[in-house]
């Protein structure tokens, strides 16, 4: 889509925009109030056979906006957090509003932001980027140098360990934005790890990397040095421009199909030693806590997961008919083979179609034709992964994890379909056999 | 994608040692790009802390110079004993309730009753804390500190002096607790089944049957419990 007024077809494109964001407007007011409302023009004098208003007018010249906005019926796309999740907004989290996006990019305004000490704006004059440690010769970049060395672009989606964490005990938020909108995904430009670490050299016992972010929180994690020599990037573009400051810029670490706290944002220092550095972010957070006590560490792959996201709480149905009914899958492991979509809770299930591109550790959208025949439905997605791995039930989660774990929480996801056109998330027995 | 990240941990120190010989760092062309840091200027940032202790800094302090310390500093979030103000971090107390699972009960995960090395105390606070003013304490603080945290777990005694000989040394109740990952752990089905399915899809539990559990409310709704593990 073109950011770009044209006169000549805004009237069109316009007119075309506003009936849909109508028919997302009243969706969206249907989520919050439980009413389904039919879709309704705003001002039925711009309907045929009239001449709309825009299609009489002047619009803005090109450079109205030097940045591009997105239009202006399309407000309600944004991120959203829970205030009364965290005791302040600096160390919490906003969730990306998965119900109203499409394909598998997520855009860069729209990207969950998780803060552990407030977004640091960074000057990249003044940042720099330091390798020490167990290395042949320690170096200190610029953002500059950074940007002059050989560059990889790549898709990844980016999930937080705390996902669906509020989900373990039971089917908590109304909503897929706050049920399963800490994860995005993006096309991300910079230097791989590897490079970097050629031009420093590595001592013999260089077995892990202690990546440090530059905010006031100092967020650090111990990576595994394979790892950073397989696909770690030090990224400095998303989806082809700078980062985002709440993404980290000037620059930050991407660890594919990692846990995002893992992707340490504002990177300033790559410290190589021998040993995990055992720090907070590895310890005392972003363990999985078990029944017994006993808790995974070093838990870093983010294994399948899916979520329809349409329809779902936020995006009712309007009336029975044809739906086609779409989510996202990914995989920490590789790419996504294969979603299956139940409508019956799960007794019988149904291959969706999976929507090109299928990359590696990146979101991928699938979809589904349904004619929904006005009654109650229950609506389940599945994911498989080229390991083979299944998404399991939530049941079957919590029957090795217990509901005390907090983190990787990737069940399946259930939503109920009321013969309203509502929808709720709820929680199954399951009890597998 | 290599053996080393589908089989990381199986294979852990044979493939880190493959992955290096792959990498062969020394083969690579000189860009020529950044320069080498000074050792002052990566001393001013490596301020990172160990299990074993290397890079605790020289300095001092016991619980009870920290204490005055901790309740200026401090308290106001993580209460008096550190057992939290509000919504602001538990830092003591919660042993023995790590086996603990809702709706019986709920592990309390703390420094004392949960983190495996105190050296995570030290560094974490030195770097991040206090939480408006991070970095604004000197190593001398940062041992006092420590050692009063340590201290409300009853894990140091109120006049032990804490410095860069013994403070890695303190033992931590749940040292062995943890375990690496073993993931996938839970069962994978070889074929998912496709038709007939024997599940029992009886709705045990409605997001919106909790009162104001709608997104965008700004209350917390009662009886529905959140949390980002902070
Ligand atoms: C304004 C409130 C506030 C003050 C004052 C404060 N903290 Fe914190 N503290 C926090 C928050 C918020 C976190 C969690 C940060 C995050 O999300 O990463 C935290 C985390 C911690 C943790 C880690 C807890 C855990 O279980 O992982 C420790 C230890 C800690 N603080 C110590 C201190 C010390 C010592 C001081 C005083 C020098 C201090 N804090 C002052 C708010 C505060």
């Amino acid at each position: 889509m073109s950011h770009e007024r044209d006169p000549k077809r805004d009237g069109l494109a316009v007119a075309r925009r506003r009936f849909l964001s109508a028919v997302a407007a009243s969706g969206a007011a249907a989520g919050l109030t439980g009413l389904v409302r039919p879709a309704q023009a705003a001002n039925p004098d711009n309907l045929p056979p009239n001449e709309p208003e825009w299609a009489r007018v002047l619009g803005p010249g090109v450079d109205d906006r030097g940045y591009g906005l997105p239009s202006i019926y399309e407000k309600h796309v944004k991120r959203r957090w829970v205030p009364w999740l965290t005791a302040s907004s600096e160390s919490t989290v906003n969730f990306t509003p998965l119900q109203d996006l499409h394909g598998f990019v997520t855009p860069n305004g729209v990207c969950f932001e998780r803060h552990h000490s407030g977004r640091a704006e960074i000057d990249p004059e003044d940042h720099r980027l330091i390798i020490h440690g167990l290395v042949d010769k320690p170096l200190m970049f610029t953002v500059e140098d950074l940007k002059r060395m050989p560059s990889e672009s790549h898709f990844y989606f980016c999930e937080c360990a705390a996902n669906s964490g509020m989900e373990w005990r039971n089917a908590q938020l109304n909503g897929v934005q706050f049920t399963h909108g800490m994860v995005h995904c993006v096309h991300w430009t910079g230097v791989p790890l590897r490079v970097l670490f050629e031009q420093t050299g590595l001592k013999p016992n260089a077995k892990w990397v202690l990546a440090e972010g530059a905010d006031g929180a100092a967020m650090t994690r111990s990576i595994p040095m394979e790892k950073a020599l397989d696909d770690c990037l030090v990224a400095y573009a998303q989806n082809g421009e700078a980062l985002r400051p709440e993404q980290g810029y000037p620059i930050r670490l991407v660890v594919p199909g990692f846990e995002a706290n893992m992707w340490v944002k504002w990177l300033r220092r790559l410290e190589v030693g021998d040993q995990a550095w055992y720090h907070r972010e590895e310890t005392s957070k972003y363990t999985d806590l078990l029944p017994s006590g006993k808790a995974y560490i070093f838990s870093w792959v983010m294994e399948a997961k899916s979520v329809i996201t349409f329809p779902c709480p936020e995006k009712p149905l309007n009336g029975p008919g044809y739906y086609s009914v779409r989510g996202l899958a990914w995989s920490g492991r590789g790419r996504i083979t294969r979603v299956d979509v139940s409508f019956d809770g799960g007794r019988n299930w149904q291959t969706a179609k999976l929507q090109d591109p299928v990359y590696p550790k990146c979101l991928t959208r699938f979809e589904i034709p349904w004619r929904w025949n006005g009654e109650r439905a229950l609506l389940v997605s599945r994911a498989i992964d080229e390991t083979g791995y299944v998404q399991p039930t939530m049941y079957e989660l919590q029957k090795v994890r217990g509901v005390e774990s907090v983190y990787h929480n990737n069940g399946q996801q259930v939503w109920e379909v009321k013969p309203s056109g509502e929808v709720e998330n709820v929680r199954l027995r399951y009890v597998n056999a | 994608m290599s053996v080393c990240a589908t089989s990381m941990r199986k294979l852990f120190a044979g493939c880190a040692l493959l992955v290096l010989a792959q990498a062969a760092p020394a083969a690579a062309e000189d860009l020529g790009l950044g320069v080498v840091p000074t050792p002052e200027q990566i001393a001013g940032w490596d301020k990172d802390i160990r299990p074993d202790g290397v890079g605790l800094p020289d300095g001092s302090g016991t619980a009870e110079e920290g204490e005055p310390l901790y309740l200026e500093k401090c308290a106001y979030c993580h209460g008096d004993f550190g057992e939290g103000v509000g919504r602001w971090p538990v830092l003591a107390g919660g042993f023995d309730t790590l086996s603990e699972q809702w709706p019986e009960g709920r592990p309390e995960k703390t420094v004392g009753s949960y983190w495996p090395y105190s050296s995570t105390l030290f560094d974490y606070i030195w770097r991040a804390m206090p939480f408006p003013e991070p970095k604004s304490l000197t190593p001398d603080e940062v041992y006092a500190i420590s050692a009063y945290i340590l201290y409300l777990n009853d894990l140091v005694e109120y006049d032990q002096r804490l410095d860069k000989t013994n403070f890695a040394q303190i033992e931590m109740p749940n040292r062995d607790g943890f375990i690496m990952d073993p993931r996938p752990d839970v069962p994978i089905p070889e074929k998912p089944c496709m038709k007939d399915c024997p599940v029992d899809t009886t709705v045990i539990g409605r997001a919106g049957q909790v009162e104001g559990a709608t997104p965008g409310e700004d209350v917390q709704p009662a009886g529905i419990e959140m949390y980002l593990g902070e």
